[in-house]
């Protein structure tokens, strides 16, 4: 494989997601977690950029980076918890999880291998966000307004839930 | 650029995901997780969307339709969280055993 911009860029922004994701695991600090989950999501972004999903990469910065990490790094300040978390303390459910997650890793992975999938001949012209307007607006017309439908019934039964009991 | 790349890159995030919603203690902390076992099911998706055997819009699309869900779990999700930390005054999941017979 000769390496190119291309091979170099998904190389770097790869290594940063999985460090990210990693170093989630392993932080003890709580807030810490909260910041190496960020910078994975910013660099998920830079992947939709190399396979030229402009725009949602630039939703990913806004709702991922943007909106949900603020969101759980509030969600960790605004509760009562240990600065640093210890480990679970009961070996064999812990043994199991990283069984099973290695057993799905590898399988996954030989199995992507494994298939034929692939077109080399990818024509990108077509790739914008004018075609993604049309698909939303035109064959996607009732599930994008079902979408808002359901951010609006989130948005008020977050409320709700949220909300202290007995106050009006 | 290999597609088989990008889909052990998905796999890879996948799995840490995996890990941390079976592992951590701290419920904030597996919500986060979530997010990022969707956002590797996004990768998946946008990866087909450009390479897959029928390349076209479809796959972005459903990702956005992918991203939308995800942030409404994550509001419902804090809200219960917030919710229970109000009624047990703790948001280590160890403790919600309630139902537990």
């Amino acid at each position: 494989m000769e390496i190119t911009g291309e091979f170099i860029a998904f190389f770097i922004l790869s290594i940063l997601a999985i460090c990210g994701a990693v170093f989630m695991i392993f932080f003890t600090n709580v807030v810490h977690m909260g910041v190496s989950m960020a910078f994975t999501f910013l660099s998920i972004a830079g992947i939709y950029f190399l396979l030229n999903a402009d725009f949602l990469a630039v939703i990913q910065i806004m709702v991922y980076t943007g909106a949900i990490s603020i969101l759980m790094l509030f969600g960790i300040m605004m509760t009562r918890h240990k600065e640093t978390e210890e480990k679970l303390n009961r070996p064999i459910h812990y043994g199991l999880s990283i069984a099973g997650a290695g057993v799905l890793l590898v399988s996954l992975v030989l199995l992507s291998r494994g298939a034929t999938f692939v077109s080399d001949a990818v024509d990108t012209k077509g790739y914008g966000i004018e075609k993604i307007g049309e698909l939303f607006f035109g064959t996607y017309m009732i599930p994008f307004e079902l979408a808002s439908i359901l951010l609006l019934v989130a948005l008020i039964g977050s409320i709700i839930i949220a909300k202290k009991e007995g106050q009006e | 650029m290999l597609i088989a790349s990008y889909l052990a890159l998905a796999a890879i995030l996948f799995v840490i995901g995996l890990m941390g919603v079976l592992t951590k203690r701290n419920a904030v902390i597996v919500l986060f997780s979530l997010e990022l076992m969707l956002n590797a099911a996004n990768i998946n998706l946008v990866t087909f969307s450009k390479m897959g055997l029928v390349p076209n819009l479809n796959g972005q699309v459903f990702a956005l339709f992918n991203v939308v869900v995800a942030a409404a779990e994550a509001a419902v999700g804090l809200a219960i969280l917030f919710a229970i930390y109000r009624n047990r005054e703790t948001i280590d999941a160890e403790k919600f055993n309630l139902l537990k017979g």
